[in-house]
């Protein structure tokens, strides 16, 4: 009865994906510059630490939880690696602030996990609370202020997998080799959320949570990780974005967050868990960095870009929202789900 | 090898001060079909937890399946072949179905990684044991109740069960479903399996059971063979009441019909219906799930609007297209799901009470009269006997028929004409259901015009002096409860002879 | 403190009724007993309570707003974009309206217009959230979300990104007045907000629904409330208090900006919940609200008075403070929650064995 071609159009990805070519097509049509090789590595390099948060954002978002912590965990974890590498004159590989930018990223996403996984508050409060008390940490008791990068994390920041020119305007762009770590979280989160236990324990808690626990997930556990894994993932993506800006700024990842799930819930994430693909988290982030980066071509000028971001987020939404209300109306009575039911913000038909 | 798949003898178990097992036995015979019954709060879910392994109990012992126990893990619990099928099925709404199958062997085995080919494997063979068909990589909340159902029992067979506890498995089904869920009860039966079904559906028991063990307040009060028990003896283990049977017989029916449908017709929903409800009378409407009989009522409360036909409201044309139209001019609903439709669960008893008529109880600023408010709702809880210490109270902590008495007050307290009740009683329990019934029977004697919609054929015959049966959207009769029997009733609902 | 003083049953019963509050007042006490303790000179100081009196409104007023969206179970991240929006209609309007050198009681009228103008974009803004909400049923947190960026955006193209200055001097004069020597004007805006909105939730029937319909929206609609209309309210509302918020920002800073406050939002939702407005909507009270609002002040302007303190101490205070506050709250209510969780898996069988904390007949 359900053949692939019904099931397709019942997934969020073609339709973005349309979208986003629709939206090249028409910057191609208006500027003939959108097709051209700096154009597109300039927007892989935008996208390149935003696709980072927004692989963890997914994660959160599919079991159930939402975390607005990531920016505050990202510039803390960036800004005392840096502060660690200056001060010990480090100048040995790279690799050394990656791993305690993602040690820190850990366990301030640890402390996430304990305050949602045992105590079982609200994500949205507990992130919010946490992100509030490591931006004071940082601004507070570390008095932040702007810092250079020591010479590995600068080196780092200037290395280019190749140069893309563009003849027509003498500009010429650099692929920054921090796409790769982008590459390397996509493979490993895509192995994690399809082929291991840990990750279908992920979607199965977004799903139901009690079923989860009846059916032998570790739920605790599983919490921990995925507050861990996202703070290694934002400690890390703290550390390319310092790279790649060659400084360590404290705050000006601050208000991202908001961006970024609204990118991931474009892409098709389901805002009350269970349902949500690395693949159309990349589209919905691709769309975003588009609409953002590309507004220029388009010969608007660049103060418009936030109104163009509210109202593709508003449109975004309110398609799938959409989707989901006629999907809602179409069986006559619909199970009965006392645990989701009473909560949702539902209007009158 | 021991006649019994599940003895337990003398189940204690007390939360903090709180016995709510004092000391239960259930015995389960070898692929025998047992019914445990009691009232909501009775203890079946805690020895149904203590069996399982999920308590541990206090004091007593069980045998499953021969060995003895005085407390068991889980996991052992699921060794000695215990399944327990819980109400709301244990499924995942956003994971494919064979994902659903196969997770709880694939955790159970200790798989760290996921192989699709092996879960399509044990999936395929969960649903091969019951001839279950179904598209495996189908997102489950995409799938009708009875389906999920029949997941959640595949899945228990996998572990070679050879007892399958239910819980209330037919809250959420239809008629149609609920027999072939009894069909394959039996089949399990024939291969040797027990199953100790939860209900506190009277009818339920009697057609499916051969042993019966009934819990009131942690105690065992009776327990034997089905076929030995009656409606009113059940009734009076469940609550420790004597019932009365009773039918309603209308009093003074008012000529003039409060409403009227003429040629009402949603499309999808009901075509073509016809009816008359006058004042003083209880109009029965039964059906199928699915046969348009929720739309229709929905549509005289503003939920729905019709898209042909008259609707006649005191002999006048109307149309709701919002609920307040149709609060305005008295009409009441008691809606089908009384924890998602029906209440505001972590609020007050007043604030329950109140929501429909609050214009009445504000001065025409929007303030509200906090003396009349209290007035009103110390009247309700007094007139209907709402079992509460404080109207303050949240209506969460009342009981289910204390909760649908909530309900009732909110609309009565409404200069109320018509009053619709869809499944009236519908997880409340026995001793309420009476309480509720002489309630509408009162009402309609005081000149109320009621509707009840329900499955419930004892019920129908208690309450109404008419019924209309509905079929695929259509009124195909109406009958005499009185005069009719609940097996032909049975028939004109099914369409099957 | 005089609560204190009052007779016991009417405290107890107040302690019964709203205990997170009780705990909120212990705490404001508290926290306003160790700053004078520390710090007598400075922090008791009356010009030092006026300062403070005049931090917390602009904020505390947002707060508010939030707070009812909250207890409809939505939430408006909109609010600093509102404010900011109407600040610099408002900006733009006084500027082109009042000529340097116009006479008082020209100016005086003409603020009054910008007054209404700012109150009214507040509203409009309101309305398109609780539209977008309500009509098309975004979740609340995308649709303010996206709504807060349209505003921003809108402002940005307003302004080109510049601050609007050179307002009447009237405004700001009006707006940082002191009265009677004690009463600055931000905090009886405040007071006139919290008054009006705590009255409004506690005692008119809009208030009652707000609260049934963040309970259970899909109830109240078959309870016959026009929940739609009731969320386009809530928003609107929510607009109007920020814009004027955003009127006392504008008559702090003596300009308006397109990003203004940025860090309000998160710290206004902050606010709430430590306040004891529940995120899934159904509770919370403006008196909650004002208790909390006033505590991160004082914490906040006490820890000013260290000079080796840097002011960012401040968000490790209010995270920390949040946290500890939900830590304890979880033990507090240790006792009442298991005996509610055992009697909810007691229930398990029961139709509402999911609904956490629902005690079935009978366990108790």
């Amino acid at each position: 009865m359900n053949t692939t071609l019904q099931k397709m159009s019942r997934r969020t990805e073609p339709y973005i994906l349309g979208a986003i070519i629709a939206l090249s097509l028409l910057i191609q049509a208006r500027s003939g510059q959108f097709f051209t090789g700096n154009n597109l590595v300039d927007l892989a390099r935008s996208m390149t630490v935003p696709g980072l948060f927004a692989v963890g954002a997914m994660i959160v978002i599919v079991s159930g939880g939402i975390d607005v912590s990531f920016p505050a965990i990202a510039s803390l974890s960036m800004y005392i690696t840096t502060k660690i590498l200056l001060a010990a004159d480090y100048s040995g590989p790279v690799i050394l602030a990656y791993i305690i930018g993602g040690v820190l990223g850990l366990l301030m996403g640890l402390f996430n996990g304990v305050l949602i996984g045992y105590f079982r508050f609200p994500t949205l409060v507990v992130t919010l609370g946490t992100s509030s008390l490591f931006i004071g940490i940082m601004q507070g008791v570390l008095a932040a202020r702007e810092l250079p990068v020591p010479p590995a994390m600068f080196d780092h920041g200037t290395a280019k997998l190749f140069s893309a020119y563009n003849t027509q305007l003498g500009l010429s762009s650099d692929m920054p080799v921090q796409i790769l770590l982008l590459v390397a979280v996509l493979a490993v989160t895509a192995f994690l959320l399809r082929s291991t236990m840990l990750g279908r324990g992920i979607y199965a808690i977004g799903g139901d949570e009690v079923s989860a626990k009846r059916a032998g997930f570790n739920v605790f556990g599983t919490k921990m990780f995925i507050y861990g894994y996202v703070g290694v993932i934002a400690g890390i993506a703290g550390i390319a974005r310092a790279c790649m800006m060659r400084n360590a700024h404290p705050t000006n990842l601050q208000g991202i967050e908001m961006i970024i799930i609204a990118a991931v819930v474009l892409g098709g994430t389901r805002v009350t868990g269970g349902v949500g693909t690395l693949t159309g988290t990349m589209f919905g982030m691709a769309l975003m960095t588009i609409m953002s980066n590309s507004l220029i071509l388009l010969g608007i000028p660049t103060y418009w870009q936030k109104v163009f971001t509210g109202a593709i987020i508003i449109i975004g939404t309110g398609v799938s929202a959409r989707q989901a209300m006629a999907k809602r109306a179409k069986p006559r009575k619909a199970s009965p789900s006392p645990s989701k039911a009473p909560q949702s913000q539902e209007a009158s038909k | 090898m021991s006649d019994y798949i599940l003895d337990a003898r003398g189940i204690r178990k007390s939360f903090g001060g709180v016995k709510a097992l004092k000391g239960v036995d259930l015995s389960i015979r070898r692929g025998e079909i047992h019914c445990l019954a009691g009232e909501n709060g009775c203890g079946k879910s805690t020895l149904i937890k203590v069996i399982s392994g999920f308590y541990e109990a206090d004091g007593g012992q069980f045998a499953l399946d021969g060995e003895s126990f005085t407390k068991i893990a889980p996991a052992e619990a699921i060794r000695r072949g215990l399944q327990v099928i819980y109400q709301d099925f244990s499924v995942f709404p956003n994971l494919s179905v064979m994902e659903n199958l196969a997770f709880n062997m694939e955790l159970m085995k200790g798989h760290r990684l996921v192989n699709r080919k092996r879960m399509r494997h044990i999936a395929e063979e969960a649903i091969s044991r019951i001839n279950f068909e179904v598209d495996l990589d189908e997102r489950v909340e995409n799938l009708p109740v009875a389906d999920k159902q029949l997941i959640a029992i595949s899945r228990a067979l996998l572990y070679d069960a050879r007892l399958i506890i239910m819980d209330e498995p037919t809250t959420a089904l239809t008629k149609k479903e609920v027999r072939s869920l009894f069909d394959l009860i039996r089949k399990l039966q024939a291969q040797g399996i027990s199953i100790l079904f939860v209900s506190h559906k009277l009818d339920e028991v009697f057609e499916i059971s051969e042993g019966y063990t009934i819990l009131r307040n942690g105690q065992n009060v009776a327990h034997g063979d089905t076929k030995d028990l009656d409606a009113k003896k059940f009734a009076y283990h469940m609550t420790g009441r004597e019932f009365a049977e009773e039918t309603f017989q209308p009093q003074i029916v008012e000529s003039n019909p409060v409403v009227s449908a003429r040629g009402l017709s949603s499309y999808g929903a009901y075509s073509h219906v016809d009816f008359d409800l006058h004042p003083g009378e209880i109009l029965g409407i039964t059906g199928l799930l699915g046969s348009g009989r929720t739309e229709l009522v929905q549509t005289l409360f503003g939920l729905q609007t019709h898209d042909e036909g008259q609707l006649l409201f005191e002999g006048k044309e109307v149309r709701f297209t919002n609920v307040k139209q149709a609060v305005e001019k008295g009409v009441g609903y008691v809606a089908e799901d009384r924890l998602t439709e029906g209440l505001f669960l972590p609020q007050s008893i007043t604030l329950n009470t109140i929501v429909s008529h609050l214009d009445d109880l504000c001065s025409k600023t929007g303030f509200l009269d906090q003396s009349q408010v209290n007035t009103e709702v110390n009247h309700w809880i007094q007139e209907l006997s709402v079992a509460a210490s404080d109207p303050q109270q949240p209506v969460q902590t009342l009981s289910g028929g204390n909760q649908q008495k909530v309900v009732l007050a909110r609309w009565l307290a409404n200069d109320l004409k018509v009053l619709i009740l869809n499944g009236p009683t519908v997880g409340v329990d026995i001793g309420s259901k009476y309480d509720i019934h002489s309630l509408l029977r009162r009402l309609a004697h005081a000149g109320l015009a009621i509707i009840v919609i329900s499955d419930d054929l004892p019920e129908i015959r208690a309450t109404c002096s008419r019924v209309l049966v509905m079929r695929d959207g259509s009124i195909i009769a109406e009958a005499n409860p009185a005069t009719t029997s609940e097996a032909r009733l049975g028939e004109l609902i099914t369409g099957q002879a | 403190m005089t609560l204190l003083n009052e007779k016991q049953s009417p405290l107890a019963r107040f302690v019964a009724r709203d205990p997170n509050l009780f705990r909120l007042i212990i705490m404001l006490v508290a926290v306003f007993a160790v700053m004078g303790a520390l710090r007598p000179t400075i922090f008791l100081r009356p010009s030092n309570l006026v300062s403070m009196a005049k931090q917390f409104p602009e904020y505390g007023i947002m707060a508010i707003g939030i707070s009812i969206c909250m207890i409809t179970g939505g939430i408006d991240l909109a609010v600093v974009g509102t404010a900011n929006l109407a600040a610099i209609t408002t900006a733009r309007f006084l500027i082109a309206s009042v000529p340097k050198g116009s006479p008082g009681g020209y100016t005086l009228s003409m603020i009054l217009m910008g007054i209404l103008i700012a109150l009214t974009v507040g509203a409009l803004c309101g309305a398109l959230s609780g539209w977008l909400i309500s009509r098309f049923r975004i979740p609340p947190i995308l649709a303010t979300l996206g709504t807060h960026q349209l505003f921003t955006g809108l402002a940005i193209v307003i302004t080109e990104g510049r601050p609007v200055s050179g307002l009447p001097i009237l405004f700001s004069r009006l707006g940082n007045k002191t009265l009677a020597g004690f009463l600055p004007v931000p905090l009886l805006l405040y007071a006139l907000a919290a008054i009006i909105i705590g009255i409004m939730l506690s005692k008119t029937r809009f208030g009652k629904q707000v609260y049934l319909v963040g309970t259970n929206a899909t109830a109240a609609r078959f309870a016959g409330l026009n929940v739609k209309n009731i969320i386009m309210r809530t928003y609107v509302t929510s607009g109007m208090l920020a814009s004027l918020s955003g009127l006392i920002m504008m008559a702090r800073v003596n300009s308006a900006k397109a990003d203004y406050g940025a860090s309000y939002t998160l710290q206004c939702v902050l606010i709430a919940v430590l306040g004891g407005v529940n995120p899934d909507g159904g509770f919370g009270t403006v008196g909650g609200v004002t208790v909390a609002v006033v505590i991160l002040q004082l914490l906040s302007s006490g820890l000013n008075m260290f000079e080796n303190v840097s002011n960012f101490y401040r968000d490790v205070i209010w995270g920390g403070v949040l946290i500890t506050v939900l830590i304890t709250n979880h033990y507090l209510t240790e006792h009442k929650r298991r005996k509610a969780l055992k009697s909810a898996s007691e229930g398990c069988g029961a139709p509402w064995g999911n609904l956490g904390g629902v005690a079935p007949p009978g366990s108790t």
